[in-house]
């Protein structure tokens, strides 16, 4: 279907991708492996028309091509869902499915009958259970990235390139989407899927193609292949994958939330009655599917929801209230949040600018900041959390996921804080850095931190938390400590309610 | 590589300065007037109270945000400055009387001033009104209590200390300038050197990761349209002073200059990069180019053409530059 040979692309100072060849087969999924950097992306980019320079050539059906432009690919034949949400917030479903295609009648109007029949036929392929004039901003993550499948469906195209499409989905979603690439397999479509998840990979791929600092390390048939091979092949060399080992937790109990409880206008509790503790340097999991209500714990034990929210915080014993983020901040407790490029970072200031922000008194010498003493801690912080910049004032924008994640972390240590909340803390990062960030965790709770980590892929729970809760529906269902906890009564846990 | 991309970032930074330098040269070789130390001096007395506004709006624009309602501020502090130094307050019911002398006819002006600036803030940060409408509100508010004040007519003639202050001298330069100098000098302190400074930097930046971070986005707001304010009545008692009179419809459409001279300086209307600088540079570019054309007797109507020309090839010369980065 598409081969490629000796694509080149060079940005002003690295090369991104280096005499790239690879080959993509009409009726198969094409796993592209690598980790943050390797130039998945920039690949992507290059073959839906994104960037439009590049050396090398392009055959797609056998003929040379040169997209000028996304258009250009999409005409062809190529579409591409995006590892970001690209959907405008206050246009319905249908008005989203068919932006840029939308059917005309007879009089050159909008044909706003037929447009709604095709996107139901659509959401009901992809197992969407709501009405198509829904208002995608009413939409949960998950649906939403549901839509952008839907939208790369309807352009009916030969090669359908999916990044990260998993994401921000559920299992179930997963498996629907599965199907829907398990049939559009058997149409002869070629599928190419990026993913972090090799769980995934092996489900649904046939083939593979192993990227490693812009080269192509490696193709081949994903039946032959193994886990701990196919990781060898993208880092380069042997990574352990993270044991499960326990600094046994203190019994002192650090945080303790009682009967957290978060309103809705006209609908049941986000969040009822939830109340746990947290001891000193243990790492408390929380697991749920999507809609759970995880982030909002989060967000409110940060002081995020103040109006719609009631229950009491105890840190050490001692009654807290919260307010705002500030005066979470203050008592101790801070917040990695689950997209850090929204709320985690100023992404166009400089490294040093972000790590100081939280803790800005500590660079000030009588009220005025200090460059240098700015720039000395933040090359603490570079350097004990191991965060990959040329040097603290670059902008950061330029650096690769793990890094950023590094950064928010990084930003919180200096005021050190009591109870460290992470929402997804590695989503969208490599298996290296996440193994990186795995380690770091340990670290702080060595020194009698706290943490509640949410996260949706339940074998990170499963392997760095002391002890975890399962949630469903805004209620605790479970409490399950790190020994009992399998794959099994987890899952349970997080699907069944009532 | 770096070296040449650290070359096109100071070039970048350079762009209004040497803009300012061809114009400069362009005016002197069409007008022999143009480069006289007088001429000089008018332009930078002219250009006084834009910066004085625009220091303000920059901080505002900074954080994302917008005032239109500074040239209402400056009629109505400068008005109410006049009033207090004319009339006092006098409230014949309670046989009461309040004169006010000099100073304290101008800190009440700008107190005014700040509360105005406050108030807008306020309205933005608890009622989440955008700014564009709030301001806009207060623009009509402001030039309506100003009508309200003055009974429509100018409130003019006072004692020639007031009068100093817009028209006087100070070790050879015109007290006004010394006035921006003030101004210019505090604000860029305020943005490089004090956490309130990196807060409004941060806030422009990314709103979301600034609240996560802890810091009081409401209270940055806040602080940033009470100094507006504050500057607007500011620029209002100079205005009053230089003209010796203080004018019901004075100040129309200077946020308008304002905030041309912080885009033509090179901040981002979207919020998180620019500088007081910057804002420096474009106030003087405008106030050259308007002295210029007058020197060279082009129309009045003219001029304000090539004004908006000007303003538009700043953006677009700024947009390319951001996209190539």
């Amino acid at each position: 279907m598409l081969t490629t040979e000796n694509i080149t692309k060079k940005f002003p100072g690295v090369i991104a991708l280096e005499n790239v060849n690879l080959q993509i087969d009409a009726g198969k999924v094409t796993a592209i492996i690598g980790e943050n950097g390797a130039g998945k992306s920039t690949l992507m980019k290059i073959l839906s028309g994104v960037y439009t320079d590049y050396e090398g050539q392009i055959f797609f059906k056998d003929k040379p091509v040169h997209f000028s432009g996304t258009a250009a690919a999409q005409d062809a034949g190529i579409a591409i869902i995006h590892q970001e949400l690209n959907l405008i917030p206050y246009l319905s479903i249908t008005e989203n499915i068919f932006l840029g295609s939308e059917l005309l009648n007879a009089f050159g109007l909008l044909d706003k009958k037929r447009m709604q029949a095709k996107a139901e036929e659509l959401l009901n392929t992809l197992c969407v259970t709501v009405h198509p004039s829904t208002l995608v901003a009413d939409l949960k993550v998950g649906q939403q990235q549901m839509i952008e499948i839907a939208k790369a469906l309807l352009l009916d195209a030969d090669l359908i390139i999916m990044d990260e499409p998993t994401s921000a989905i559920t299992e179930a979603e997963v498996e629907t989407l599965f199907k829907v690439i398990n049939q559009l397999r058997q149409q002869g479509k070629a599928i190419v899927y990026i993913s972090h998840k090799l769980n995934e990979l092996f489900k649904i791929a046939d083939n593979y193609i192993v990227l490693r600092d812009g080269k192509t390390i490696e193709s081949g048939a994903m039946q032959t292949m193994t886990h701990d091979e196919l990781i060898r092949k993208m880092v380069g060399r042997d990574v352990k994958q993270m044991q499960k080992e326990f600094s046994n937790a203190d019994s002192t109990e650090l945080l303790r939330l009682d009967k957290i409880c978060l309103r809705q206008k006209h609908k049941a509790d986000k969040l009822h009655n939830i109340s746990f503790t947290v001891n000193e340097g243990e790492i408390v999991g929380i697991f749920g599917l999507m809609g759970a209500g995880r982030t909002e714990l989060l967000e409110t034990t940060f002081g995020l929801h103040p109006a719609a929210s009631s229950g009491s915080i105890f840190i050490n014993g001692k009654n807290i209230s919260i307010n705002k983020p500030a005066d979470a901040v203050k008592a101790g407790i801070v917040l990695l949040p689950e997209d850090r490029k929204k709320d985690g970072l100023v992404l166009g200031m400089e490294v040093k600018k972000n790590i100081s922000l939280p803790c800005l008194e500590a660079v000030e010498t009588m009220g005025f900041l200090n460059d240098k003493k700015e720039i000395v801690l933040a090359k603490k912080h570079i350097q004990q959390l191991g965060i990959k910049t040329p040097d603290e004032k670059q902008i950061t924008k330029n650096l690769s996921g793990g890094n950023q994640q590094k950064i928010v972390l990084a930003k919180w240590l200096e005021r050190n804080p009591k109870i460290l909340l992470l929402d997804e803390p590695t989503r969208g990062i490599d298996v290296n850095a996440k193994n990186e960030m795995y380690k770091l965790m340990q670290e702080l709770v060595g020194k009698g931190m706290g943490i509640i980590m949410v996260s949706s892929e339940l074998t990170e729970v499963l392997t760095v938390s002391n002890r975890i809760l399962v949630m469903a529906e805004g209620k605790i269902t479970a409490e399950i400590s790190a020994t009992e906890a399998t794959e099994d009564n987890v899952l349970k846990a997080a699907i069944a309610v009532n | 590589m770096m070296n040449l991309k650290q070359y096109k970032n100071s070039l970048g930074k350079l762009q209004s300065l040497i803009a300012l330098f061809i114009l400069c040269i362009v005016f002197g070789l069409l007008s022999d007037k143009f480069f006289t130390v007088a001429n000089g001096l008018n332009v930078m007395r002219q250009i006084s109270v834009n910066i004085c506004i625009a220091v303000g709006m920059t901080l505002i624009i900074l954080t994302a945000g917008i005032d239109l309602s500074v040239g209402s501020i400056l009629a109505l502090c400068g008005a109410i400055t006049a009033g207090l130094l004319k009339n006092g307050i006098a409230i014949a019911s309670a046989n009461l009387f309040i004169g006010f002398t000099i100073l304290g006819a101008i800190l009440a002006g700008i107190l005014i001033g700040a509360l105005l600036g406050f108030f807008n803030g306020f309205v933005i940060t608890k009622f989440k009104v955008p700014p564009f409408v709030a301001t806009l509100a207060m623009l009509t508010i402001a030039r309506g209590l100003t009508m309200l004040y003055t009974n429509g007519f100018p409130i003019s003639s006072f004692s020639s200390s007031f009068t100093f202050i817009g028209g006087g001298w100070w070790f050879g330069l015109p007290v006004p300038v010394w006035v921006a100098a003030v101004v210019v000098v505090a604000a860029i302190i305020v943005t490089k050197k004090i956490k309130l400074g990196r807060y409004i930097y941060a806030i422009g930046g990314n709103e979301n990761a600034a609240k996560l971070s802890g810091i009081n986005i409401n209270r940055v707001k806040i602080i940033v349209y009470t100094i507006a304010g504050a500057l607007a009545a500011l620029g209002g008692i100079i205005v009053t002073a230089r003209l010796d009179s203080a004018q019901p419809n004075a100040g129309a459409s200077y946020e308008l200059d304002a905030i041309a001279a912080v885009v033509i300086g090179g901040t981002s209307l979207s919020g998180g990069r620019g500088s007081i600088w910057g804002t420096v540079l474009g106030a003087l570019i405008i106030g050259v180019l308007n002295n210029g054309l007058v020197l060279l007797d082009v129309s009045p109507f003219w001029q304000q053409v090539v004004k908006g020309g000007v303003i538009l090839l700043a953006v677009i010369i700024d947009k390319m530059n951001t996209k190539s980065e």
